[in-house]
Protein backbone atom coordinates (compact mmCIF):
# COMPACT_ATOMS: atom_id res chain seq x y z
CA UNK A 1 0.00 0.00 0.00
CA UNK A 2 3.16 2.57 1.24
CA UNK A 3 4.54 1.43 -1.93
CA UNK A 4 1.45 2.32 -4.51
CA UNK A 5 1.23 5.62 -2.24
CA UNK A 6 4.64 6.59 -3.33
CA UNK A 7 4.61 5.73 -6.57
CA UNK A 8 1.67 7.85 -7.24
CA UNK A 9 3.33 10.59 -5.82
CA UNK A 10 6.07 10.04 -8.43
CA UNK A 11 4.00 9.74 -11.02
CA UNK A 12 2.22 13.07 -10.26
CA UNK A 13 6.04 14.68 -9.86
CA UNK A 14 6.76 13.35 -13.31
CA UNK A 15 5.40 16.63 -15.21
CA UNK A 16 6.81 18.79 -12.72
CA UNK A 17 10.42 17.47 -14.05
CA UNK A 18 9.80 17.03 -17.54
CA UNK A 19 8.42 20.67 -17.84
CA UNK A 20 11.85 22.25 -17.04
CA UNK A 21 12.99 24.74 -19.88
CA UNK A 22 13.06 23.23 -23.11
CA UNK A 23 14.31 25.07 -26.15
CA UNK A 24 12.03 25.00 -29.55
CA UNK A 25 12.91 24.87 -32.66
CA UNK A 26 10.36 25.74 -35.63
CA UNK A 27 10.10 23.69 -38.79
CA UNK A 28 7.75 25.31 -41.56
CA UNK A 29 5.61 23.56 -43.98
CA UNK A 30 5.17 25.08 -47.26
CA UNK A 31 3.45 23.48 -50.36
CA UNK A 32 4.28 20.28 -48.65
CA UNK A 33 7.64 20.62 -48.14
CA UNK A 34 9.16 21.23 -44.76
CA UNK A 35 11.67 24.16 -43.97
CA UNK A 36 14.23 23.54 -43.07
CA UNK A 37 14.38 19.86 -44.47
CA UNK A 38 17.42 19.36 -42.35
CA UNK A 39 17.24 20.95 -39.10
CA UNK A 40 20.46 20.67 -35.72
CA UNK A 41 19.68 19.77 -32.62
CA UNK A 42 20.95 19.43 -29.19
CA UNK A 43 21.70 15.83 -28.17
CA UNK A 44 20.46 14.51 -25.04
CA UNK A 45 18.21 17.18 -23.61
CA UNK A 46 14.22 16.80 -24.59
CA UNK A 47 13.46 20.00 -27.16
CA UNK A 48 10.30 21.03 -28.64
CA UNK A 49 9.37 21.14 -32.25
CA UNK A 50 6.81 23.88 -33.26
CA UNK A 51 5.22 22.76 -36.62
CA UNK A 52 4.15 25.79 -38.56
CA UNK A 53 1.70 24.43 -41.29
CA UNK A 54 1.67 27.35 -43.74
CA UNK A 55 -0.16 25.58 -46.58
CA UNK A 56 -4.14 25.76 -46.60
CA UNK A 57 -4.21 21.79 -45.95
CA UNK A 58 -3.45 19.48 -42.94
CA UNK A 59 -0.41 17.82 -42.37
CA UNK A 60 0.67 15.14 -40.40
CA UNK A 61 3.80 15.25 -38.80
CA UNK A 62 5.33 12.03 -38.38
CA UNK A 63 8.78 10.23 -37.32
CA UNK A 64 8.94 6.40 -36.48
CA UNK A 65 11.90 7.19 -34.54
CA UNK A 66 11.46 10.57 -32.92
CA UNK A 67 8.16 8.93 -31.58
CA UNK A 68 5.87 11.62 -33.10
CA UNK A 69 2.73 11.28 -34.50
CA UNK A 70 0.96 14.77 -34.76
CA UNK A 71 -2.30 16.33 -37.34
CA UNK A 72 -1.53 20.19 -37.80
CA UNK A 73 -4.63 21.67 -39.80
CA UNK A 74 -3.92 23.94 -42.85
CA UNK A 75 -2.80 27.68 -41.65
CA UNK A 76 -1.84 26.53 -37.89
CA UNK A 77 0.96 25.65 -35.10
CA UNK A 78 1.45 22.85 -33.65
CA UNK A 79 3.97 21.93 -30.98
CA UNK A 80 5.75 18.34 -30.45
CA UNK A 81 7.88 17.60 -27.46
CA UNK A 82 11.11 14.72 -28.65
CA UNK A 83 14.47 13.69 -26.99
CA UNK A 84 16.58 13.12 -24.94
CA UNK A 85 17.63 12.10 -28.17
CA UNK A 86 20.88 10.35 -28.72
CA UNK A 87 23.28 11.25 -31.07
CA UNK A 88 22.42 11.04 -34.66
CA UNK A 89 20.06 11.66 -37.50
CA UNK A 90 16.10 11.11 -37.37
CA UNK A 91 14.13 11.64 -40.41
CA UNK A 92 10.67 12.47 -40.38
CA UNK A 93 7.55 13.34 -42.79
CA UNK A 94 4.21 14.13 -43.47
CA UNK A 95 1.74 11.40 -43.85
CA UNK A 96 -0.67 13.07 -45.82
CA UNK A 97 2.08 13.91 -48.71
CA UNK A 98 4.94 11.77 -48.27
CA UNK A 99 6.40 12.23 -51.94
CA UNK A 100 7.69 15.87 -51.11
CA UNK A 101 7.31 16.36 -47.58
CA UNK A 102 10.86 14.41 -46.27
CA UNK A 103 13.00 16.43 -44.04
CA UNK A 104 15.97 15.09 -41.22
CA UNK A 105 16.62 16.13 -37.52
CA UNK A 106 20.60 15.77 -36.73
CA UNK A 107 21.00 15.70 -32.78
CA UNK A 108 24.62 16.93 -31.89
CA UNK B 1 -5.43 6.65 -55.68
CA UNK B 2 -3.10 4.12 -54.52
CA UNK B 3 -1.85 7.10 -51.60
CA UNK B 4 -5.25 7.58 -50.33
CA UNK B 5 -6.14 3.76 -50.15
CA UNK B 6 -3.04 2.93 -47.79
CA UNK B 7 -3.56 5.85 -45.62
CA UNK B 8 -7.69 5.34 -45.08
CA UNK B 9 -6.87 1.37 -44.92
CA UNK B 10 -4.82 1.99 -42.10
CA UNK B 11 -6.81 4.48 -40.49
CA UNK B 12 -9.86 2.40 -40.43
CA UNK B 13 -8.09 -0.85 -39.85
CA UNK B 14 -7.28 0.34 -36.20
CA UNK B 15 -10.92 1.64 -35.09
CA UNK B 16 -12.31 -1.90 -36.95
CA UNK B 17 -10.18 -4.30 -35.19
CA UNK B 18 -11.38 -2.74 -32.17
CA UNK B 19 -14.98 -2.80 -32.73
CA UNK B 20 -14.30 -6.52 -33.99
CA UNK B 21 -13.01 -7.09 -30.66
CA UNK B 22 -16.09 -5.50 -28.62
CA UNK B 23 -18.08 -7.56 -30.83
CA UNK B 24 -16.59 -10.62 -29.81
CA UNK B 25 -16.72 -9.67 -26.23
CA UNK B 26 -20.11 -9.16 -26.44
CA UNK B 27 -21.62 -12.40 -28.14
CA UNK B 28 -24.00 -13.67 -26.94
CA UNK B 29 -25.77 -10.39 -25.47
CA UNK B 30 -29.20 -9.22 -26.53
CA UNK B 31 -29.56 -5.80 -28.62
CA UNK B 32 -25.43 -5.43 -28.51
CA UNK B 33 -25.79 -4.97 -32.34
CA UNK B 34 -27.52 -1.71 -31.93
CA UNK B 35 -25.66 -0.60 -29.42
CA UNK B 36 -22.42 -1.21 -31.16
CA UNK B 37 -23.99 0.30 -33.97
CA UNK B 38 -24.69 3.16 -32.07
CA UNK B 39 -21.01 3.49 -31.05
CA UNK B 40 -20.54 3.80 -34.65
CA UNK B 41 -22.51 6.16 -36.12
CA UNK B 42 -21.75 7.97 -32.43
CA UNK B 43 -17.68 8.02 -33.49
CA UNK B 44 -18.49 9.20 -37.14
CA UNK B 45 -20.26 12.52 -35.80
CA UNK B 46 -17.57 13.23 -33.12
CA UNK B 47 -15.11 12.45 -36.10
CA UNK B 48 -16.53 15.07 -38.24
CA UNK B 49 -17.15 17.39 -35.09
CA UNK B 50 -13.74 17.08 -34.40
CA UNK B 51 -11.95 17.70 -37.86
CA UNK B 52 -14.19 20.76 -38.06
CA UNK B 53 -12.71 22.10 -34.74
CA UNK B 54 -8.81 20.83 -35.49
CA UNK B 55 -7.29 24.04 -35.90
CA UNK B 56 -8.60 24.96 -32.24
CA UNK B 57 -8.33 21.81 -30.72
CA UNK B 58 -4.06 21.86 -31.92
CA UNK B 59 -3.72 25.51 -30.71
CA UNK B 60 -5.54 24.86 -27.36
CA UNK B 61 -3.61 24.00 -23.96
CA UNK B 62 -0.29 25.77 -25.68
CA UNK B 63 -0.47 23.49 -28.85
CA UNK B 64 -0.87 20.48 -26.73
CA UNK B 65 -4.58 20.24 -26.94
CA UNK B 66 -4.31 17.30 -29.74
CA UNK B 67 -2.02 15.46 -27.10
CA UNK B 68 -4.42 16.09 -24.44
CA UNK B 69 -7.56 15.06 -26.27
CA UNK B 70 -6.01 11.74 -27.91
CA UNK B 71 -4.54 10.58 -24.58
CA UNK B 72 -7.91 11.82 -22.64
CA UNK B 73 -9.99 9.90 -25.02
CA UNK B 74 -7.23 6.51 -24.77
CA UNK B 75 -7.46 6.60 -21.16
CA UNK B 76 -11.55 6.73 -20.94
CA UNK B 77 -11.50 3.68 -23.61
CA UNK B 78 -8.77 1.97 -21.41
CA UNK B 79 -11.38 2.38 -18.51
CA UNK B 80 -14.71 1.04 -20.19
CA UNK B 81 -13.00 -1.90 -21.49
CA UNK B 82 -11.58 -2.43 -17.78
CA UNK B 83 -14.56 -2.56 -16.78
CA UNK B 84 -16.14 -4.54 -19.00
CA UNK B 85 -13.54 -7.03 -18.18
CA UNK B 86 -14.14 -7.07 -14.58
CA UNK B 87 -17.36 -7.43 -15.01
CA UNK B 88 -17.32 -10.32 -17.26
CA UNK B 89 -14.69 -11.76 -14.43
CA UNK B 90 -18.09 -11.89 -12.04
CA UNK B 91 -20.78 -13.08 -14.77
CA UNK B 92 -18.91 -14.66 -17.56
CA UNK B 93 -19.86 -18.52 -16.27
CA UNK B 94 -23.53 -17.38 -15.45
CA UNK B 95 -23.30 -16.16 -18.87
CA UNK B 96 -22.50 -18.68 -21.12
CA UNK B 97 -24.36 -21.11 -18.80
CA UNK B 98 -27.39 -19.24 -19.82
CA UNK B 99 -26.33 -18.62 -23.68
CA UNK B 100 -25.93 -22.96 -23.41
CA UNK B 101 -29.25 -23.13 -21.69
CA UNK B 102 -31.51 -20.65 -23.98
CA UNK B 103 -30.33 -21.13 -26.88
CA UNK B 104 -30.34 -17.07 -27.37
CA UNK B 105 -29.05 -14.12 -26.40
CA UNK B 106 -29.37 -13.03 -22.82
CA UNK B 107 -30.21 -9.67 -21.64
CA UNK B 108 -27.30 -8.02 -19.04
CA UNK B 109 -29.02 -4.86 -18.89
CA UNK B 110 -27.58 -1.57 -20.42
CA UNK B 111 -24.25 -0.73 -18.29
CA UNK B 112 -21.81 -3.36 -19.30
CA UNK B 113 -23.45 -2.47 -22.87
CA UNK B 114 -22.85 1.56 -22.84
CA UNK B 115 -18.80 0.83 -21.80
CA UNK B 116 -18.66 -1.07 -25.11
CA UNK B 117 -20.67 1.44 -26.50
CA UNK B 118 -17.84 4.72 -25.43
CA UNK B 119 -15.31 1.81 -26.47
CA UNK B 120 -16.51 1.73 -29.92
CA UNK B 121 -17.34 5.63 -30.50
CA UNK B 122 -14.03 6.62 -29.10
CA UNK B 123 -11.92 4.38 -31.56
CA UNK B 124 -13.98 5.45 -34.23
CA UNK B 125 -13.75 9.22 -33.68
CA UNK B 126 -10.09 9.01 -33.36
CA UNK B 127 -9.57 6.76 -36.65
CA UNK B 128 -12.30 8.41 -38.65
CA UNK B 129 -11.15 12.30 -36.98
CA UNK B 130 -7.67 11.93 -39.03
CA UNK B 131 -9.45 10.15 -42.29
CA UNK B 132 -12.07 13.55 -42.35
CA UNK B 133 -8.90 15.86 -42.03
CA UNK B 134 -6.88 13.61 -44.37
CA UNK B 135 -9.96 13.48 -47.14
CA UNK B 136 -10.79 17.06 -46.43
CA UNK B 137 -6.90 18.18 -47.19
CA UNK B 138 -7.32 16.29 -50.28
CA UNK B 139 -10.61 17.74 -51.94
CA UNK B 140 -9.37 21.04 -50.72
CA UNK B 141 -6.61 20.64 -53.42
CA UNK B 142 -8.93 19.52 -56.10
CA UNK B 143 -9.06 15.55 -55.29
CA UNK B 144 -9.61 13.53 -58.49
CA UNK B 145 -12.16 10.89 -58.62
CA UNK B 146 -9.18 8.35 -58.36
CA UNK B 147 -8.70 9.71 -54.97
CA UNK B 148 -12.23 9.55 -53.75
CA UNK B 149 -12.11 5.37 -54.94
CA UNK B 150 -8.54 4.75 -53.15
CA UNK B 151 -10.45 6.30 -50.11
CA UNK B 152 -13.44 4.15 -50.54
CA UNK B 153 -10.91 1.23 -51.26
CA UNK B 154 -8.99 2.02 -48.23
CA UNK B 155 -12.09 2.17 -46.44
CA UNK B 156 -13.93 -1.20 -47.14
CA UNK B 157 -10.13 -2.94 -47.23
CA UNK B 158 -9.80 -1.87 -43.11
CA UNK B 159 -13.47 -2.90 -42.12
CA UNK B 160 -12.81 -5.90 -44.30
CA UNK B 161 -9.71 -7.28 -41.90
CA UNK B 162 -12.16 -6.08 -38.62
CA UNK B 163 -14.65 -8.65 -39.99
CA UNK B 164 -12.16 -11.61 -40.78
CA UNK B 165 -10.75 -11.13 -37.26
CA UNK B 166 -14.30 -11.22 -35.86
CA UNK B 167 -15.67 -14.34 -37.58
CA UNK B 168 -12.13 -15.87 -36.28
CA UNK B 169 -12.96 -15.04 -33.21
CA UNK B 170 -16.13 -16.93 -33.75
CA UNK B 171 -14.48 -20.07 -34.42
CA UNK B 172 -13.20 -20.35 -30.56
CA UNK B 173 -15.39 -22.76 -28.69
CA UNK B 174 -17.82 -21.26 -26.62
CA UNK B 175 -16.08 -22.77 -23.44
CA UNK B 176 -13.07 -21.27 -24.12
CA UNK B 177 -14.32 -17.88 -25.79
CA UNK B 178 -14.60 -15.30 -22.67
CA UNK B 179 -11.18 -15.77 -22.13
CA UNK B 180 -9.91 -15.65 -24.96
CA UNK B 181 -11.96 -12.38 -25.40
CA UNK B 182 -10.93 -11.58 -22.08
CA UNK B 183 -7.11 -11.42 -23.05
CA UNK B 184 -7.66 -9.69 -25.43
CA UNK B 185 -9.63 -7.12 -23.95
CA UNK B 186 -6.81 -6.90 -21.71
CA UNK B 187 -3.81 -6.69 -23.69
CA UNK B 188 -5.80 -3.94 -26.10
CA UNK B 189 -6.47 -1.88 -22.43
CA UNK B 190 -2.74 -2.29 -21.88
CA UNK B 191 -1.91 -1.02 -25.35
CA UNK B 192 -4.12 2.06 -25.08
CA UNK B 193 -2.67 3.12 -22.41
CA UNK B 194 0.95 3.14 -23.74
CA UNK B 195 -0.63 5.07 -26.28
CA UNK B 196 -1.88 8.09 -23.76
CA UNK B 197 1.75 8.01 -22.15
CA UNK B 198 3.00 8.13 -25.90
CA UNK B 199 0.87 11.40 -26.67
CA UNK B 200 2.00 12.54 -23.23
CA UNK B 201 5.12 12.91 -23.84
CA UNK B 202 4.72 13.95 -27.07
CA UNK B 203 2.93 16.65 -25.08
CA UNK B 204 5.74 17.40 -22.90
CA UNK B 205 3.71 16.59 -19.67
CA UNK B 206 5.55 13.04 -19.07
CA UNK B 207 10.01 12.22 -19.43
CA UNK B 208 10.23 9.18 -21.81
CA UNK B 209 12.42 7.80 -18.44
CA UNK B 210 14.20 5.35 -21.39
CA UNK B 211 14.00 6.91 -24.73
CA UNK B 212 13.87 3.99 -26.24
CA UNK B 213 13.54 0.30 -24.51
CA UNK B 214 14.44 -1.73 -27.49
CA UNK B 215 14.26 -1.99 -31.09
CA UNK B 216 12.80 -4.69 -32.74
CA UNK B 217 11.94 -2.39 -35.96
CA UNK B 218 14.31 -4.46 -38.32
CA UNK B 219 12.12 -8.24 -37.71
CA UNK B 220 8.82 -6.45 -36.87
CA UNK B 221 8.24 -3.38 -37.94
CA UNK B 222 5.20 -1.32 -37.07
CA UNK B 223 4.68 0.20 -40.66
CA UNK B 224 3.60 -3.30 -41.55
CA UNK B 225 0.39 -5.05 -41.32
CA UNK B 226 1.54 -7.67 -38.97
CA UNK B 227 2.94 -5.16 -36.73
CA UNK B 228 0.26 -2.74 -37.15
CA UNK B 229 -1.97 -5.61 -36.65
CA UNK B 230 -0.22 -6.19 -33.50
CA UNK B 231 0.22 -2.74 -32.42
CA UNK B 232 -3.42 -2.19 -32.15
CA UNK B 233 -4.67 -5.71 -30.70
CA UNK B 234 -1.82 -6.49 -27.71
CA UNK B 235 -0.02 -3.17 -27.68
CA UNK B 236 3.35 -4.54 -29.77
CA UNK B 237 5.56 -1.38 -29.89
CA UNK B 238 8.79 -1.53 -32.32
CA UNK B 239 10.45 1.04 -30.33
CA UNK B 240 8.38 1.90 -26.81
CA UNK B 241 9.83 4.10 -24.21
CA UNK B 242 10.33 3.67 -20.94
CA UNK B 243 7.29 5.16 -19.58
CA UNK B 244 4.99 3.31 -22.15
CA UNK B 245 6.15 0.09 -20.80
CA UNK B 246 5.69 1.32 -17.57
CA UNK B 247 2.11 2.15 -18.01
CA UNK B 248 1.12 -1.15 -20.38
CA UNK B 249 2.28 -2.93 -17.32
CA UNK B 250 0.76 -0.78 -14.70
CA UNK B 251 -2.51 -1.22 -16.58
CA UNK B 252 -2.26 -4.64 -17.07
CA UNK B 253 -1.78 -5.66 -13.60
CA UNK B 254 -4.59 -3.35 -12.65
CA UNK B 255 -7.68 -4.81 -14.67
CA UNK B 256 -6.20 -8.49 -13.67
CA UNK B 257 -6.41 -7.47 -9.93
CA UNK B 258 -9.42 -6.15 -10.07
CA UNK B 259 -10.49 -9.02 -12.12
CA UNK B 260 -9.30 -11.53 -9.64
CA UNK B 261 -10.78 -9.42 -6.56
CA UNK B 262 -14.12 -9.29 -8.10
CA UNK B 263 -14.31 -12.47 -9.79
CA UNK B 264 -12.99 -14.21 -6.22
CA UNK B 265 -16.17 -12.44 -4.26
CA UNK B 266 -18.62 -13.93 -7.18
CA UNK B 267 -17.61 -17.31 -6.58
CA UNK B 268 -17.97 -17.03 -2.72
CA UNK B 269 -21.48 -15.37 -3.06
CA UNK B 270 -22.56 -17.92 -5.39
CA UNK B 271 -21.14 -20.42 -2.89
CA UNK B 272 -22.54 -19.03 -0.04
CA UNK B 273 -26.03 -19.02 -1.97
CA UNK B 274 -25.64 -22.55 -3.03
CA UNK B 275 -24.58 -23.44 0.53
CA UNK B 276 -27.96 -21.83 2.07
CA UNK B 277 -30.21 -23.50 -0.55
CA UNK B 278 -29.04 -26.98 -0.03
CA UNK B 279 -29.23 -26.80 4.26
CA UNK B 280 -32.51 -27.79 5.52
CA UNK B 281 -35.50 -25.07 6.43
Amino acid sequence: MKAKKYGLALLLALPLAAMAETPEYTIAIKEHRFNPAEIAVPAGKRIKLVIDNQDATPEEFESKTLRVEKIVPGNSKGTVTVGPLKPGSYSFFGEFHEATAQGKLHAE
Amino acid sequence: MLGSAVIVFRETLEAALIVAIVMGATRGVALRGRWIAGGVALGIVGALVVAMFAGVISEAVQGRGQELFNAGVLLVAVAMLAWHNVWMSSHARKHVEEMRHLGHDVQVGAKPLSAMLAVTAVAVLREGAETVLFLYGLMATGGTAGLALGGALGLVGGAAVGVLLYFGLLRIPLRHFFTVTGVIVLLLAAGLAASAAGFLVQAGLLPTLIEQVWDTSGILSMDGLAGRMLHVLVGYNDRPTGIELLFYVVTLVTILALMRLFGARSTRAARAAAAKEGAPA
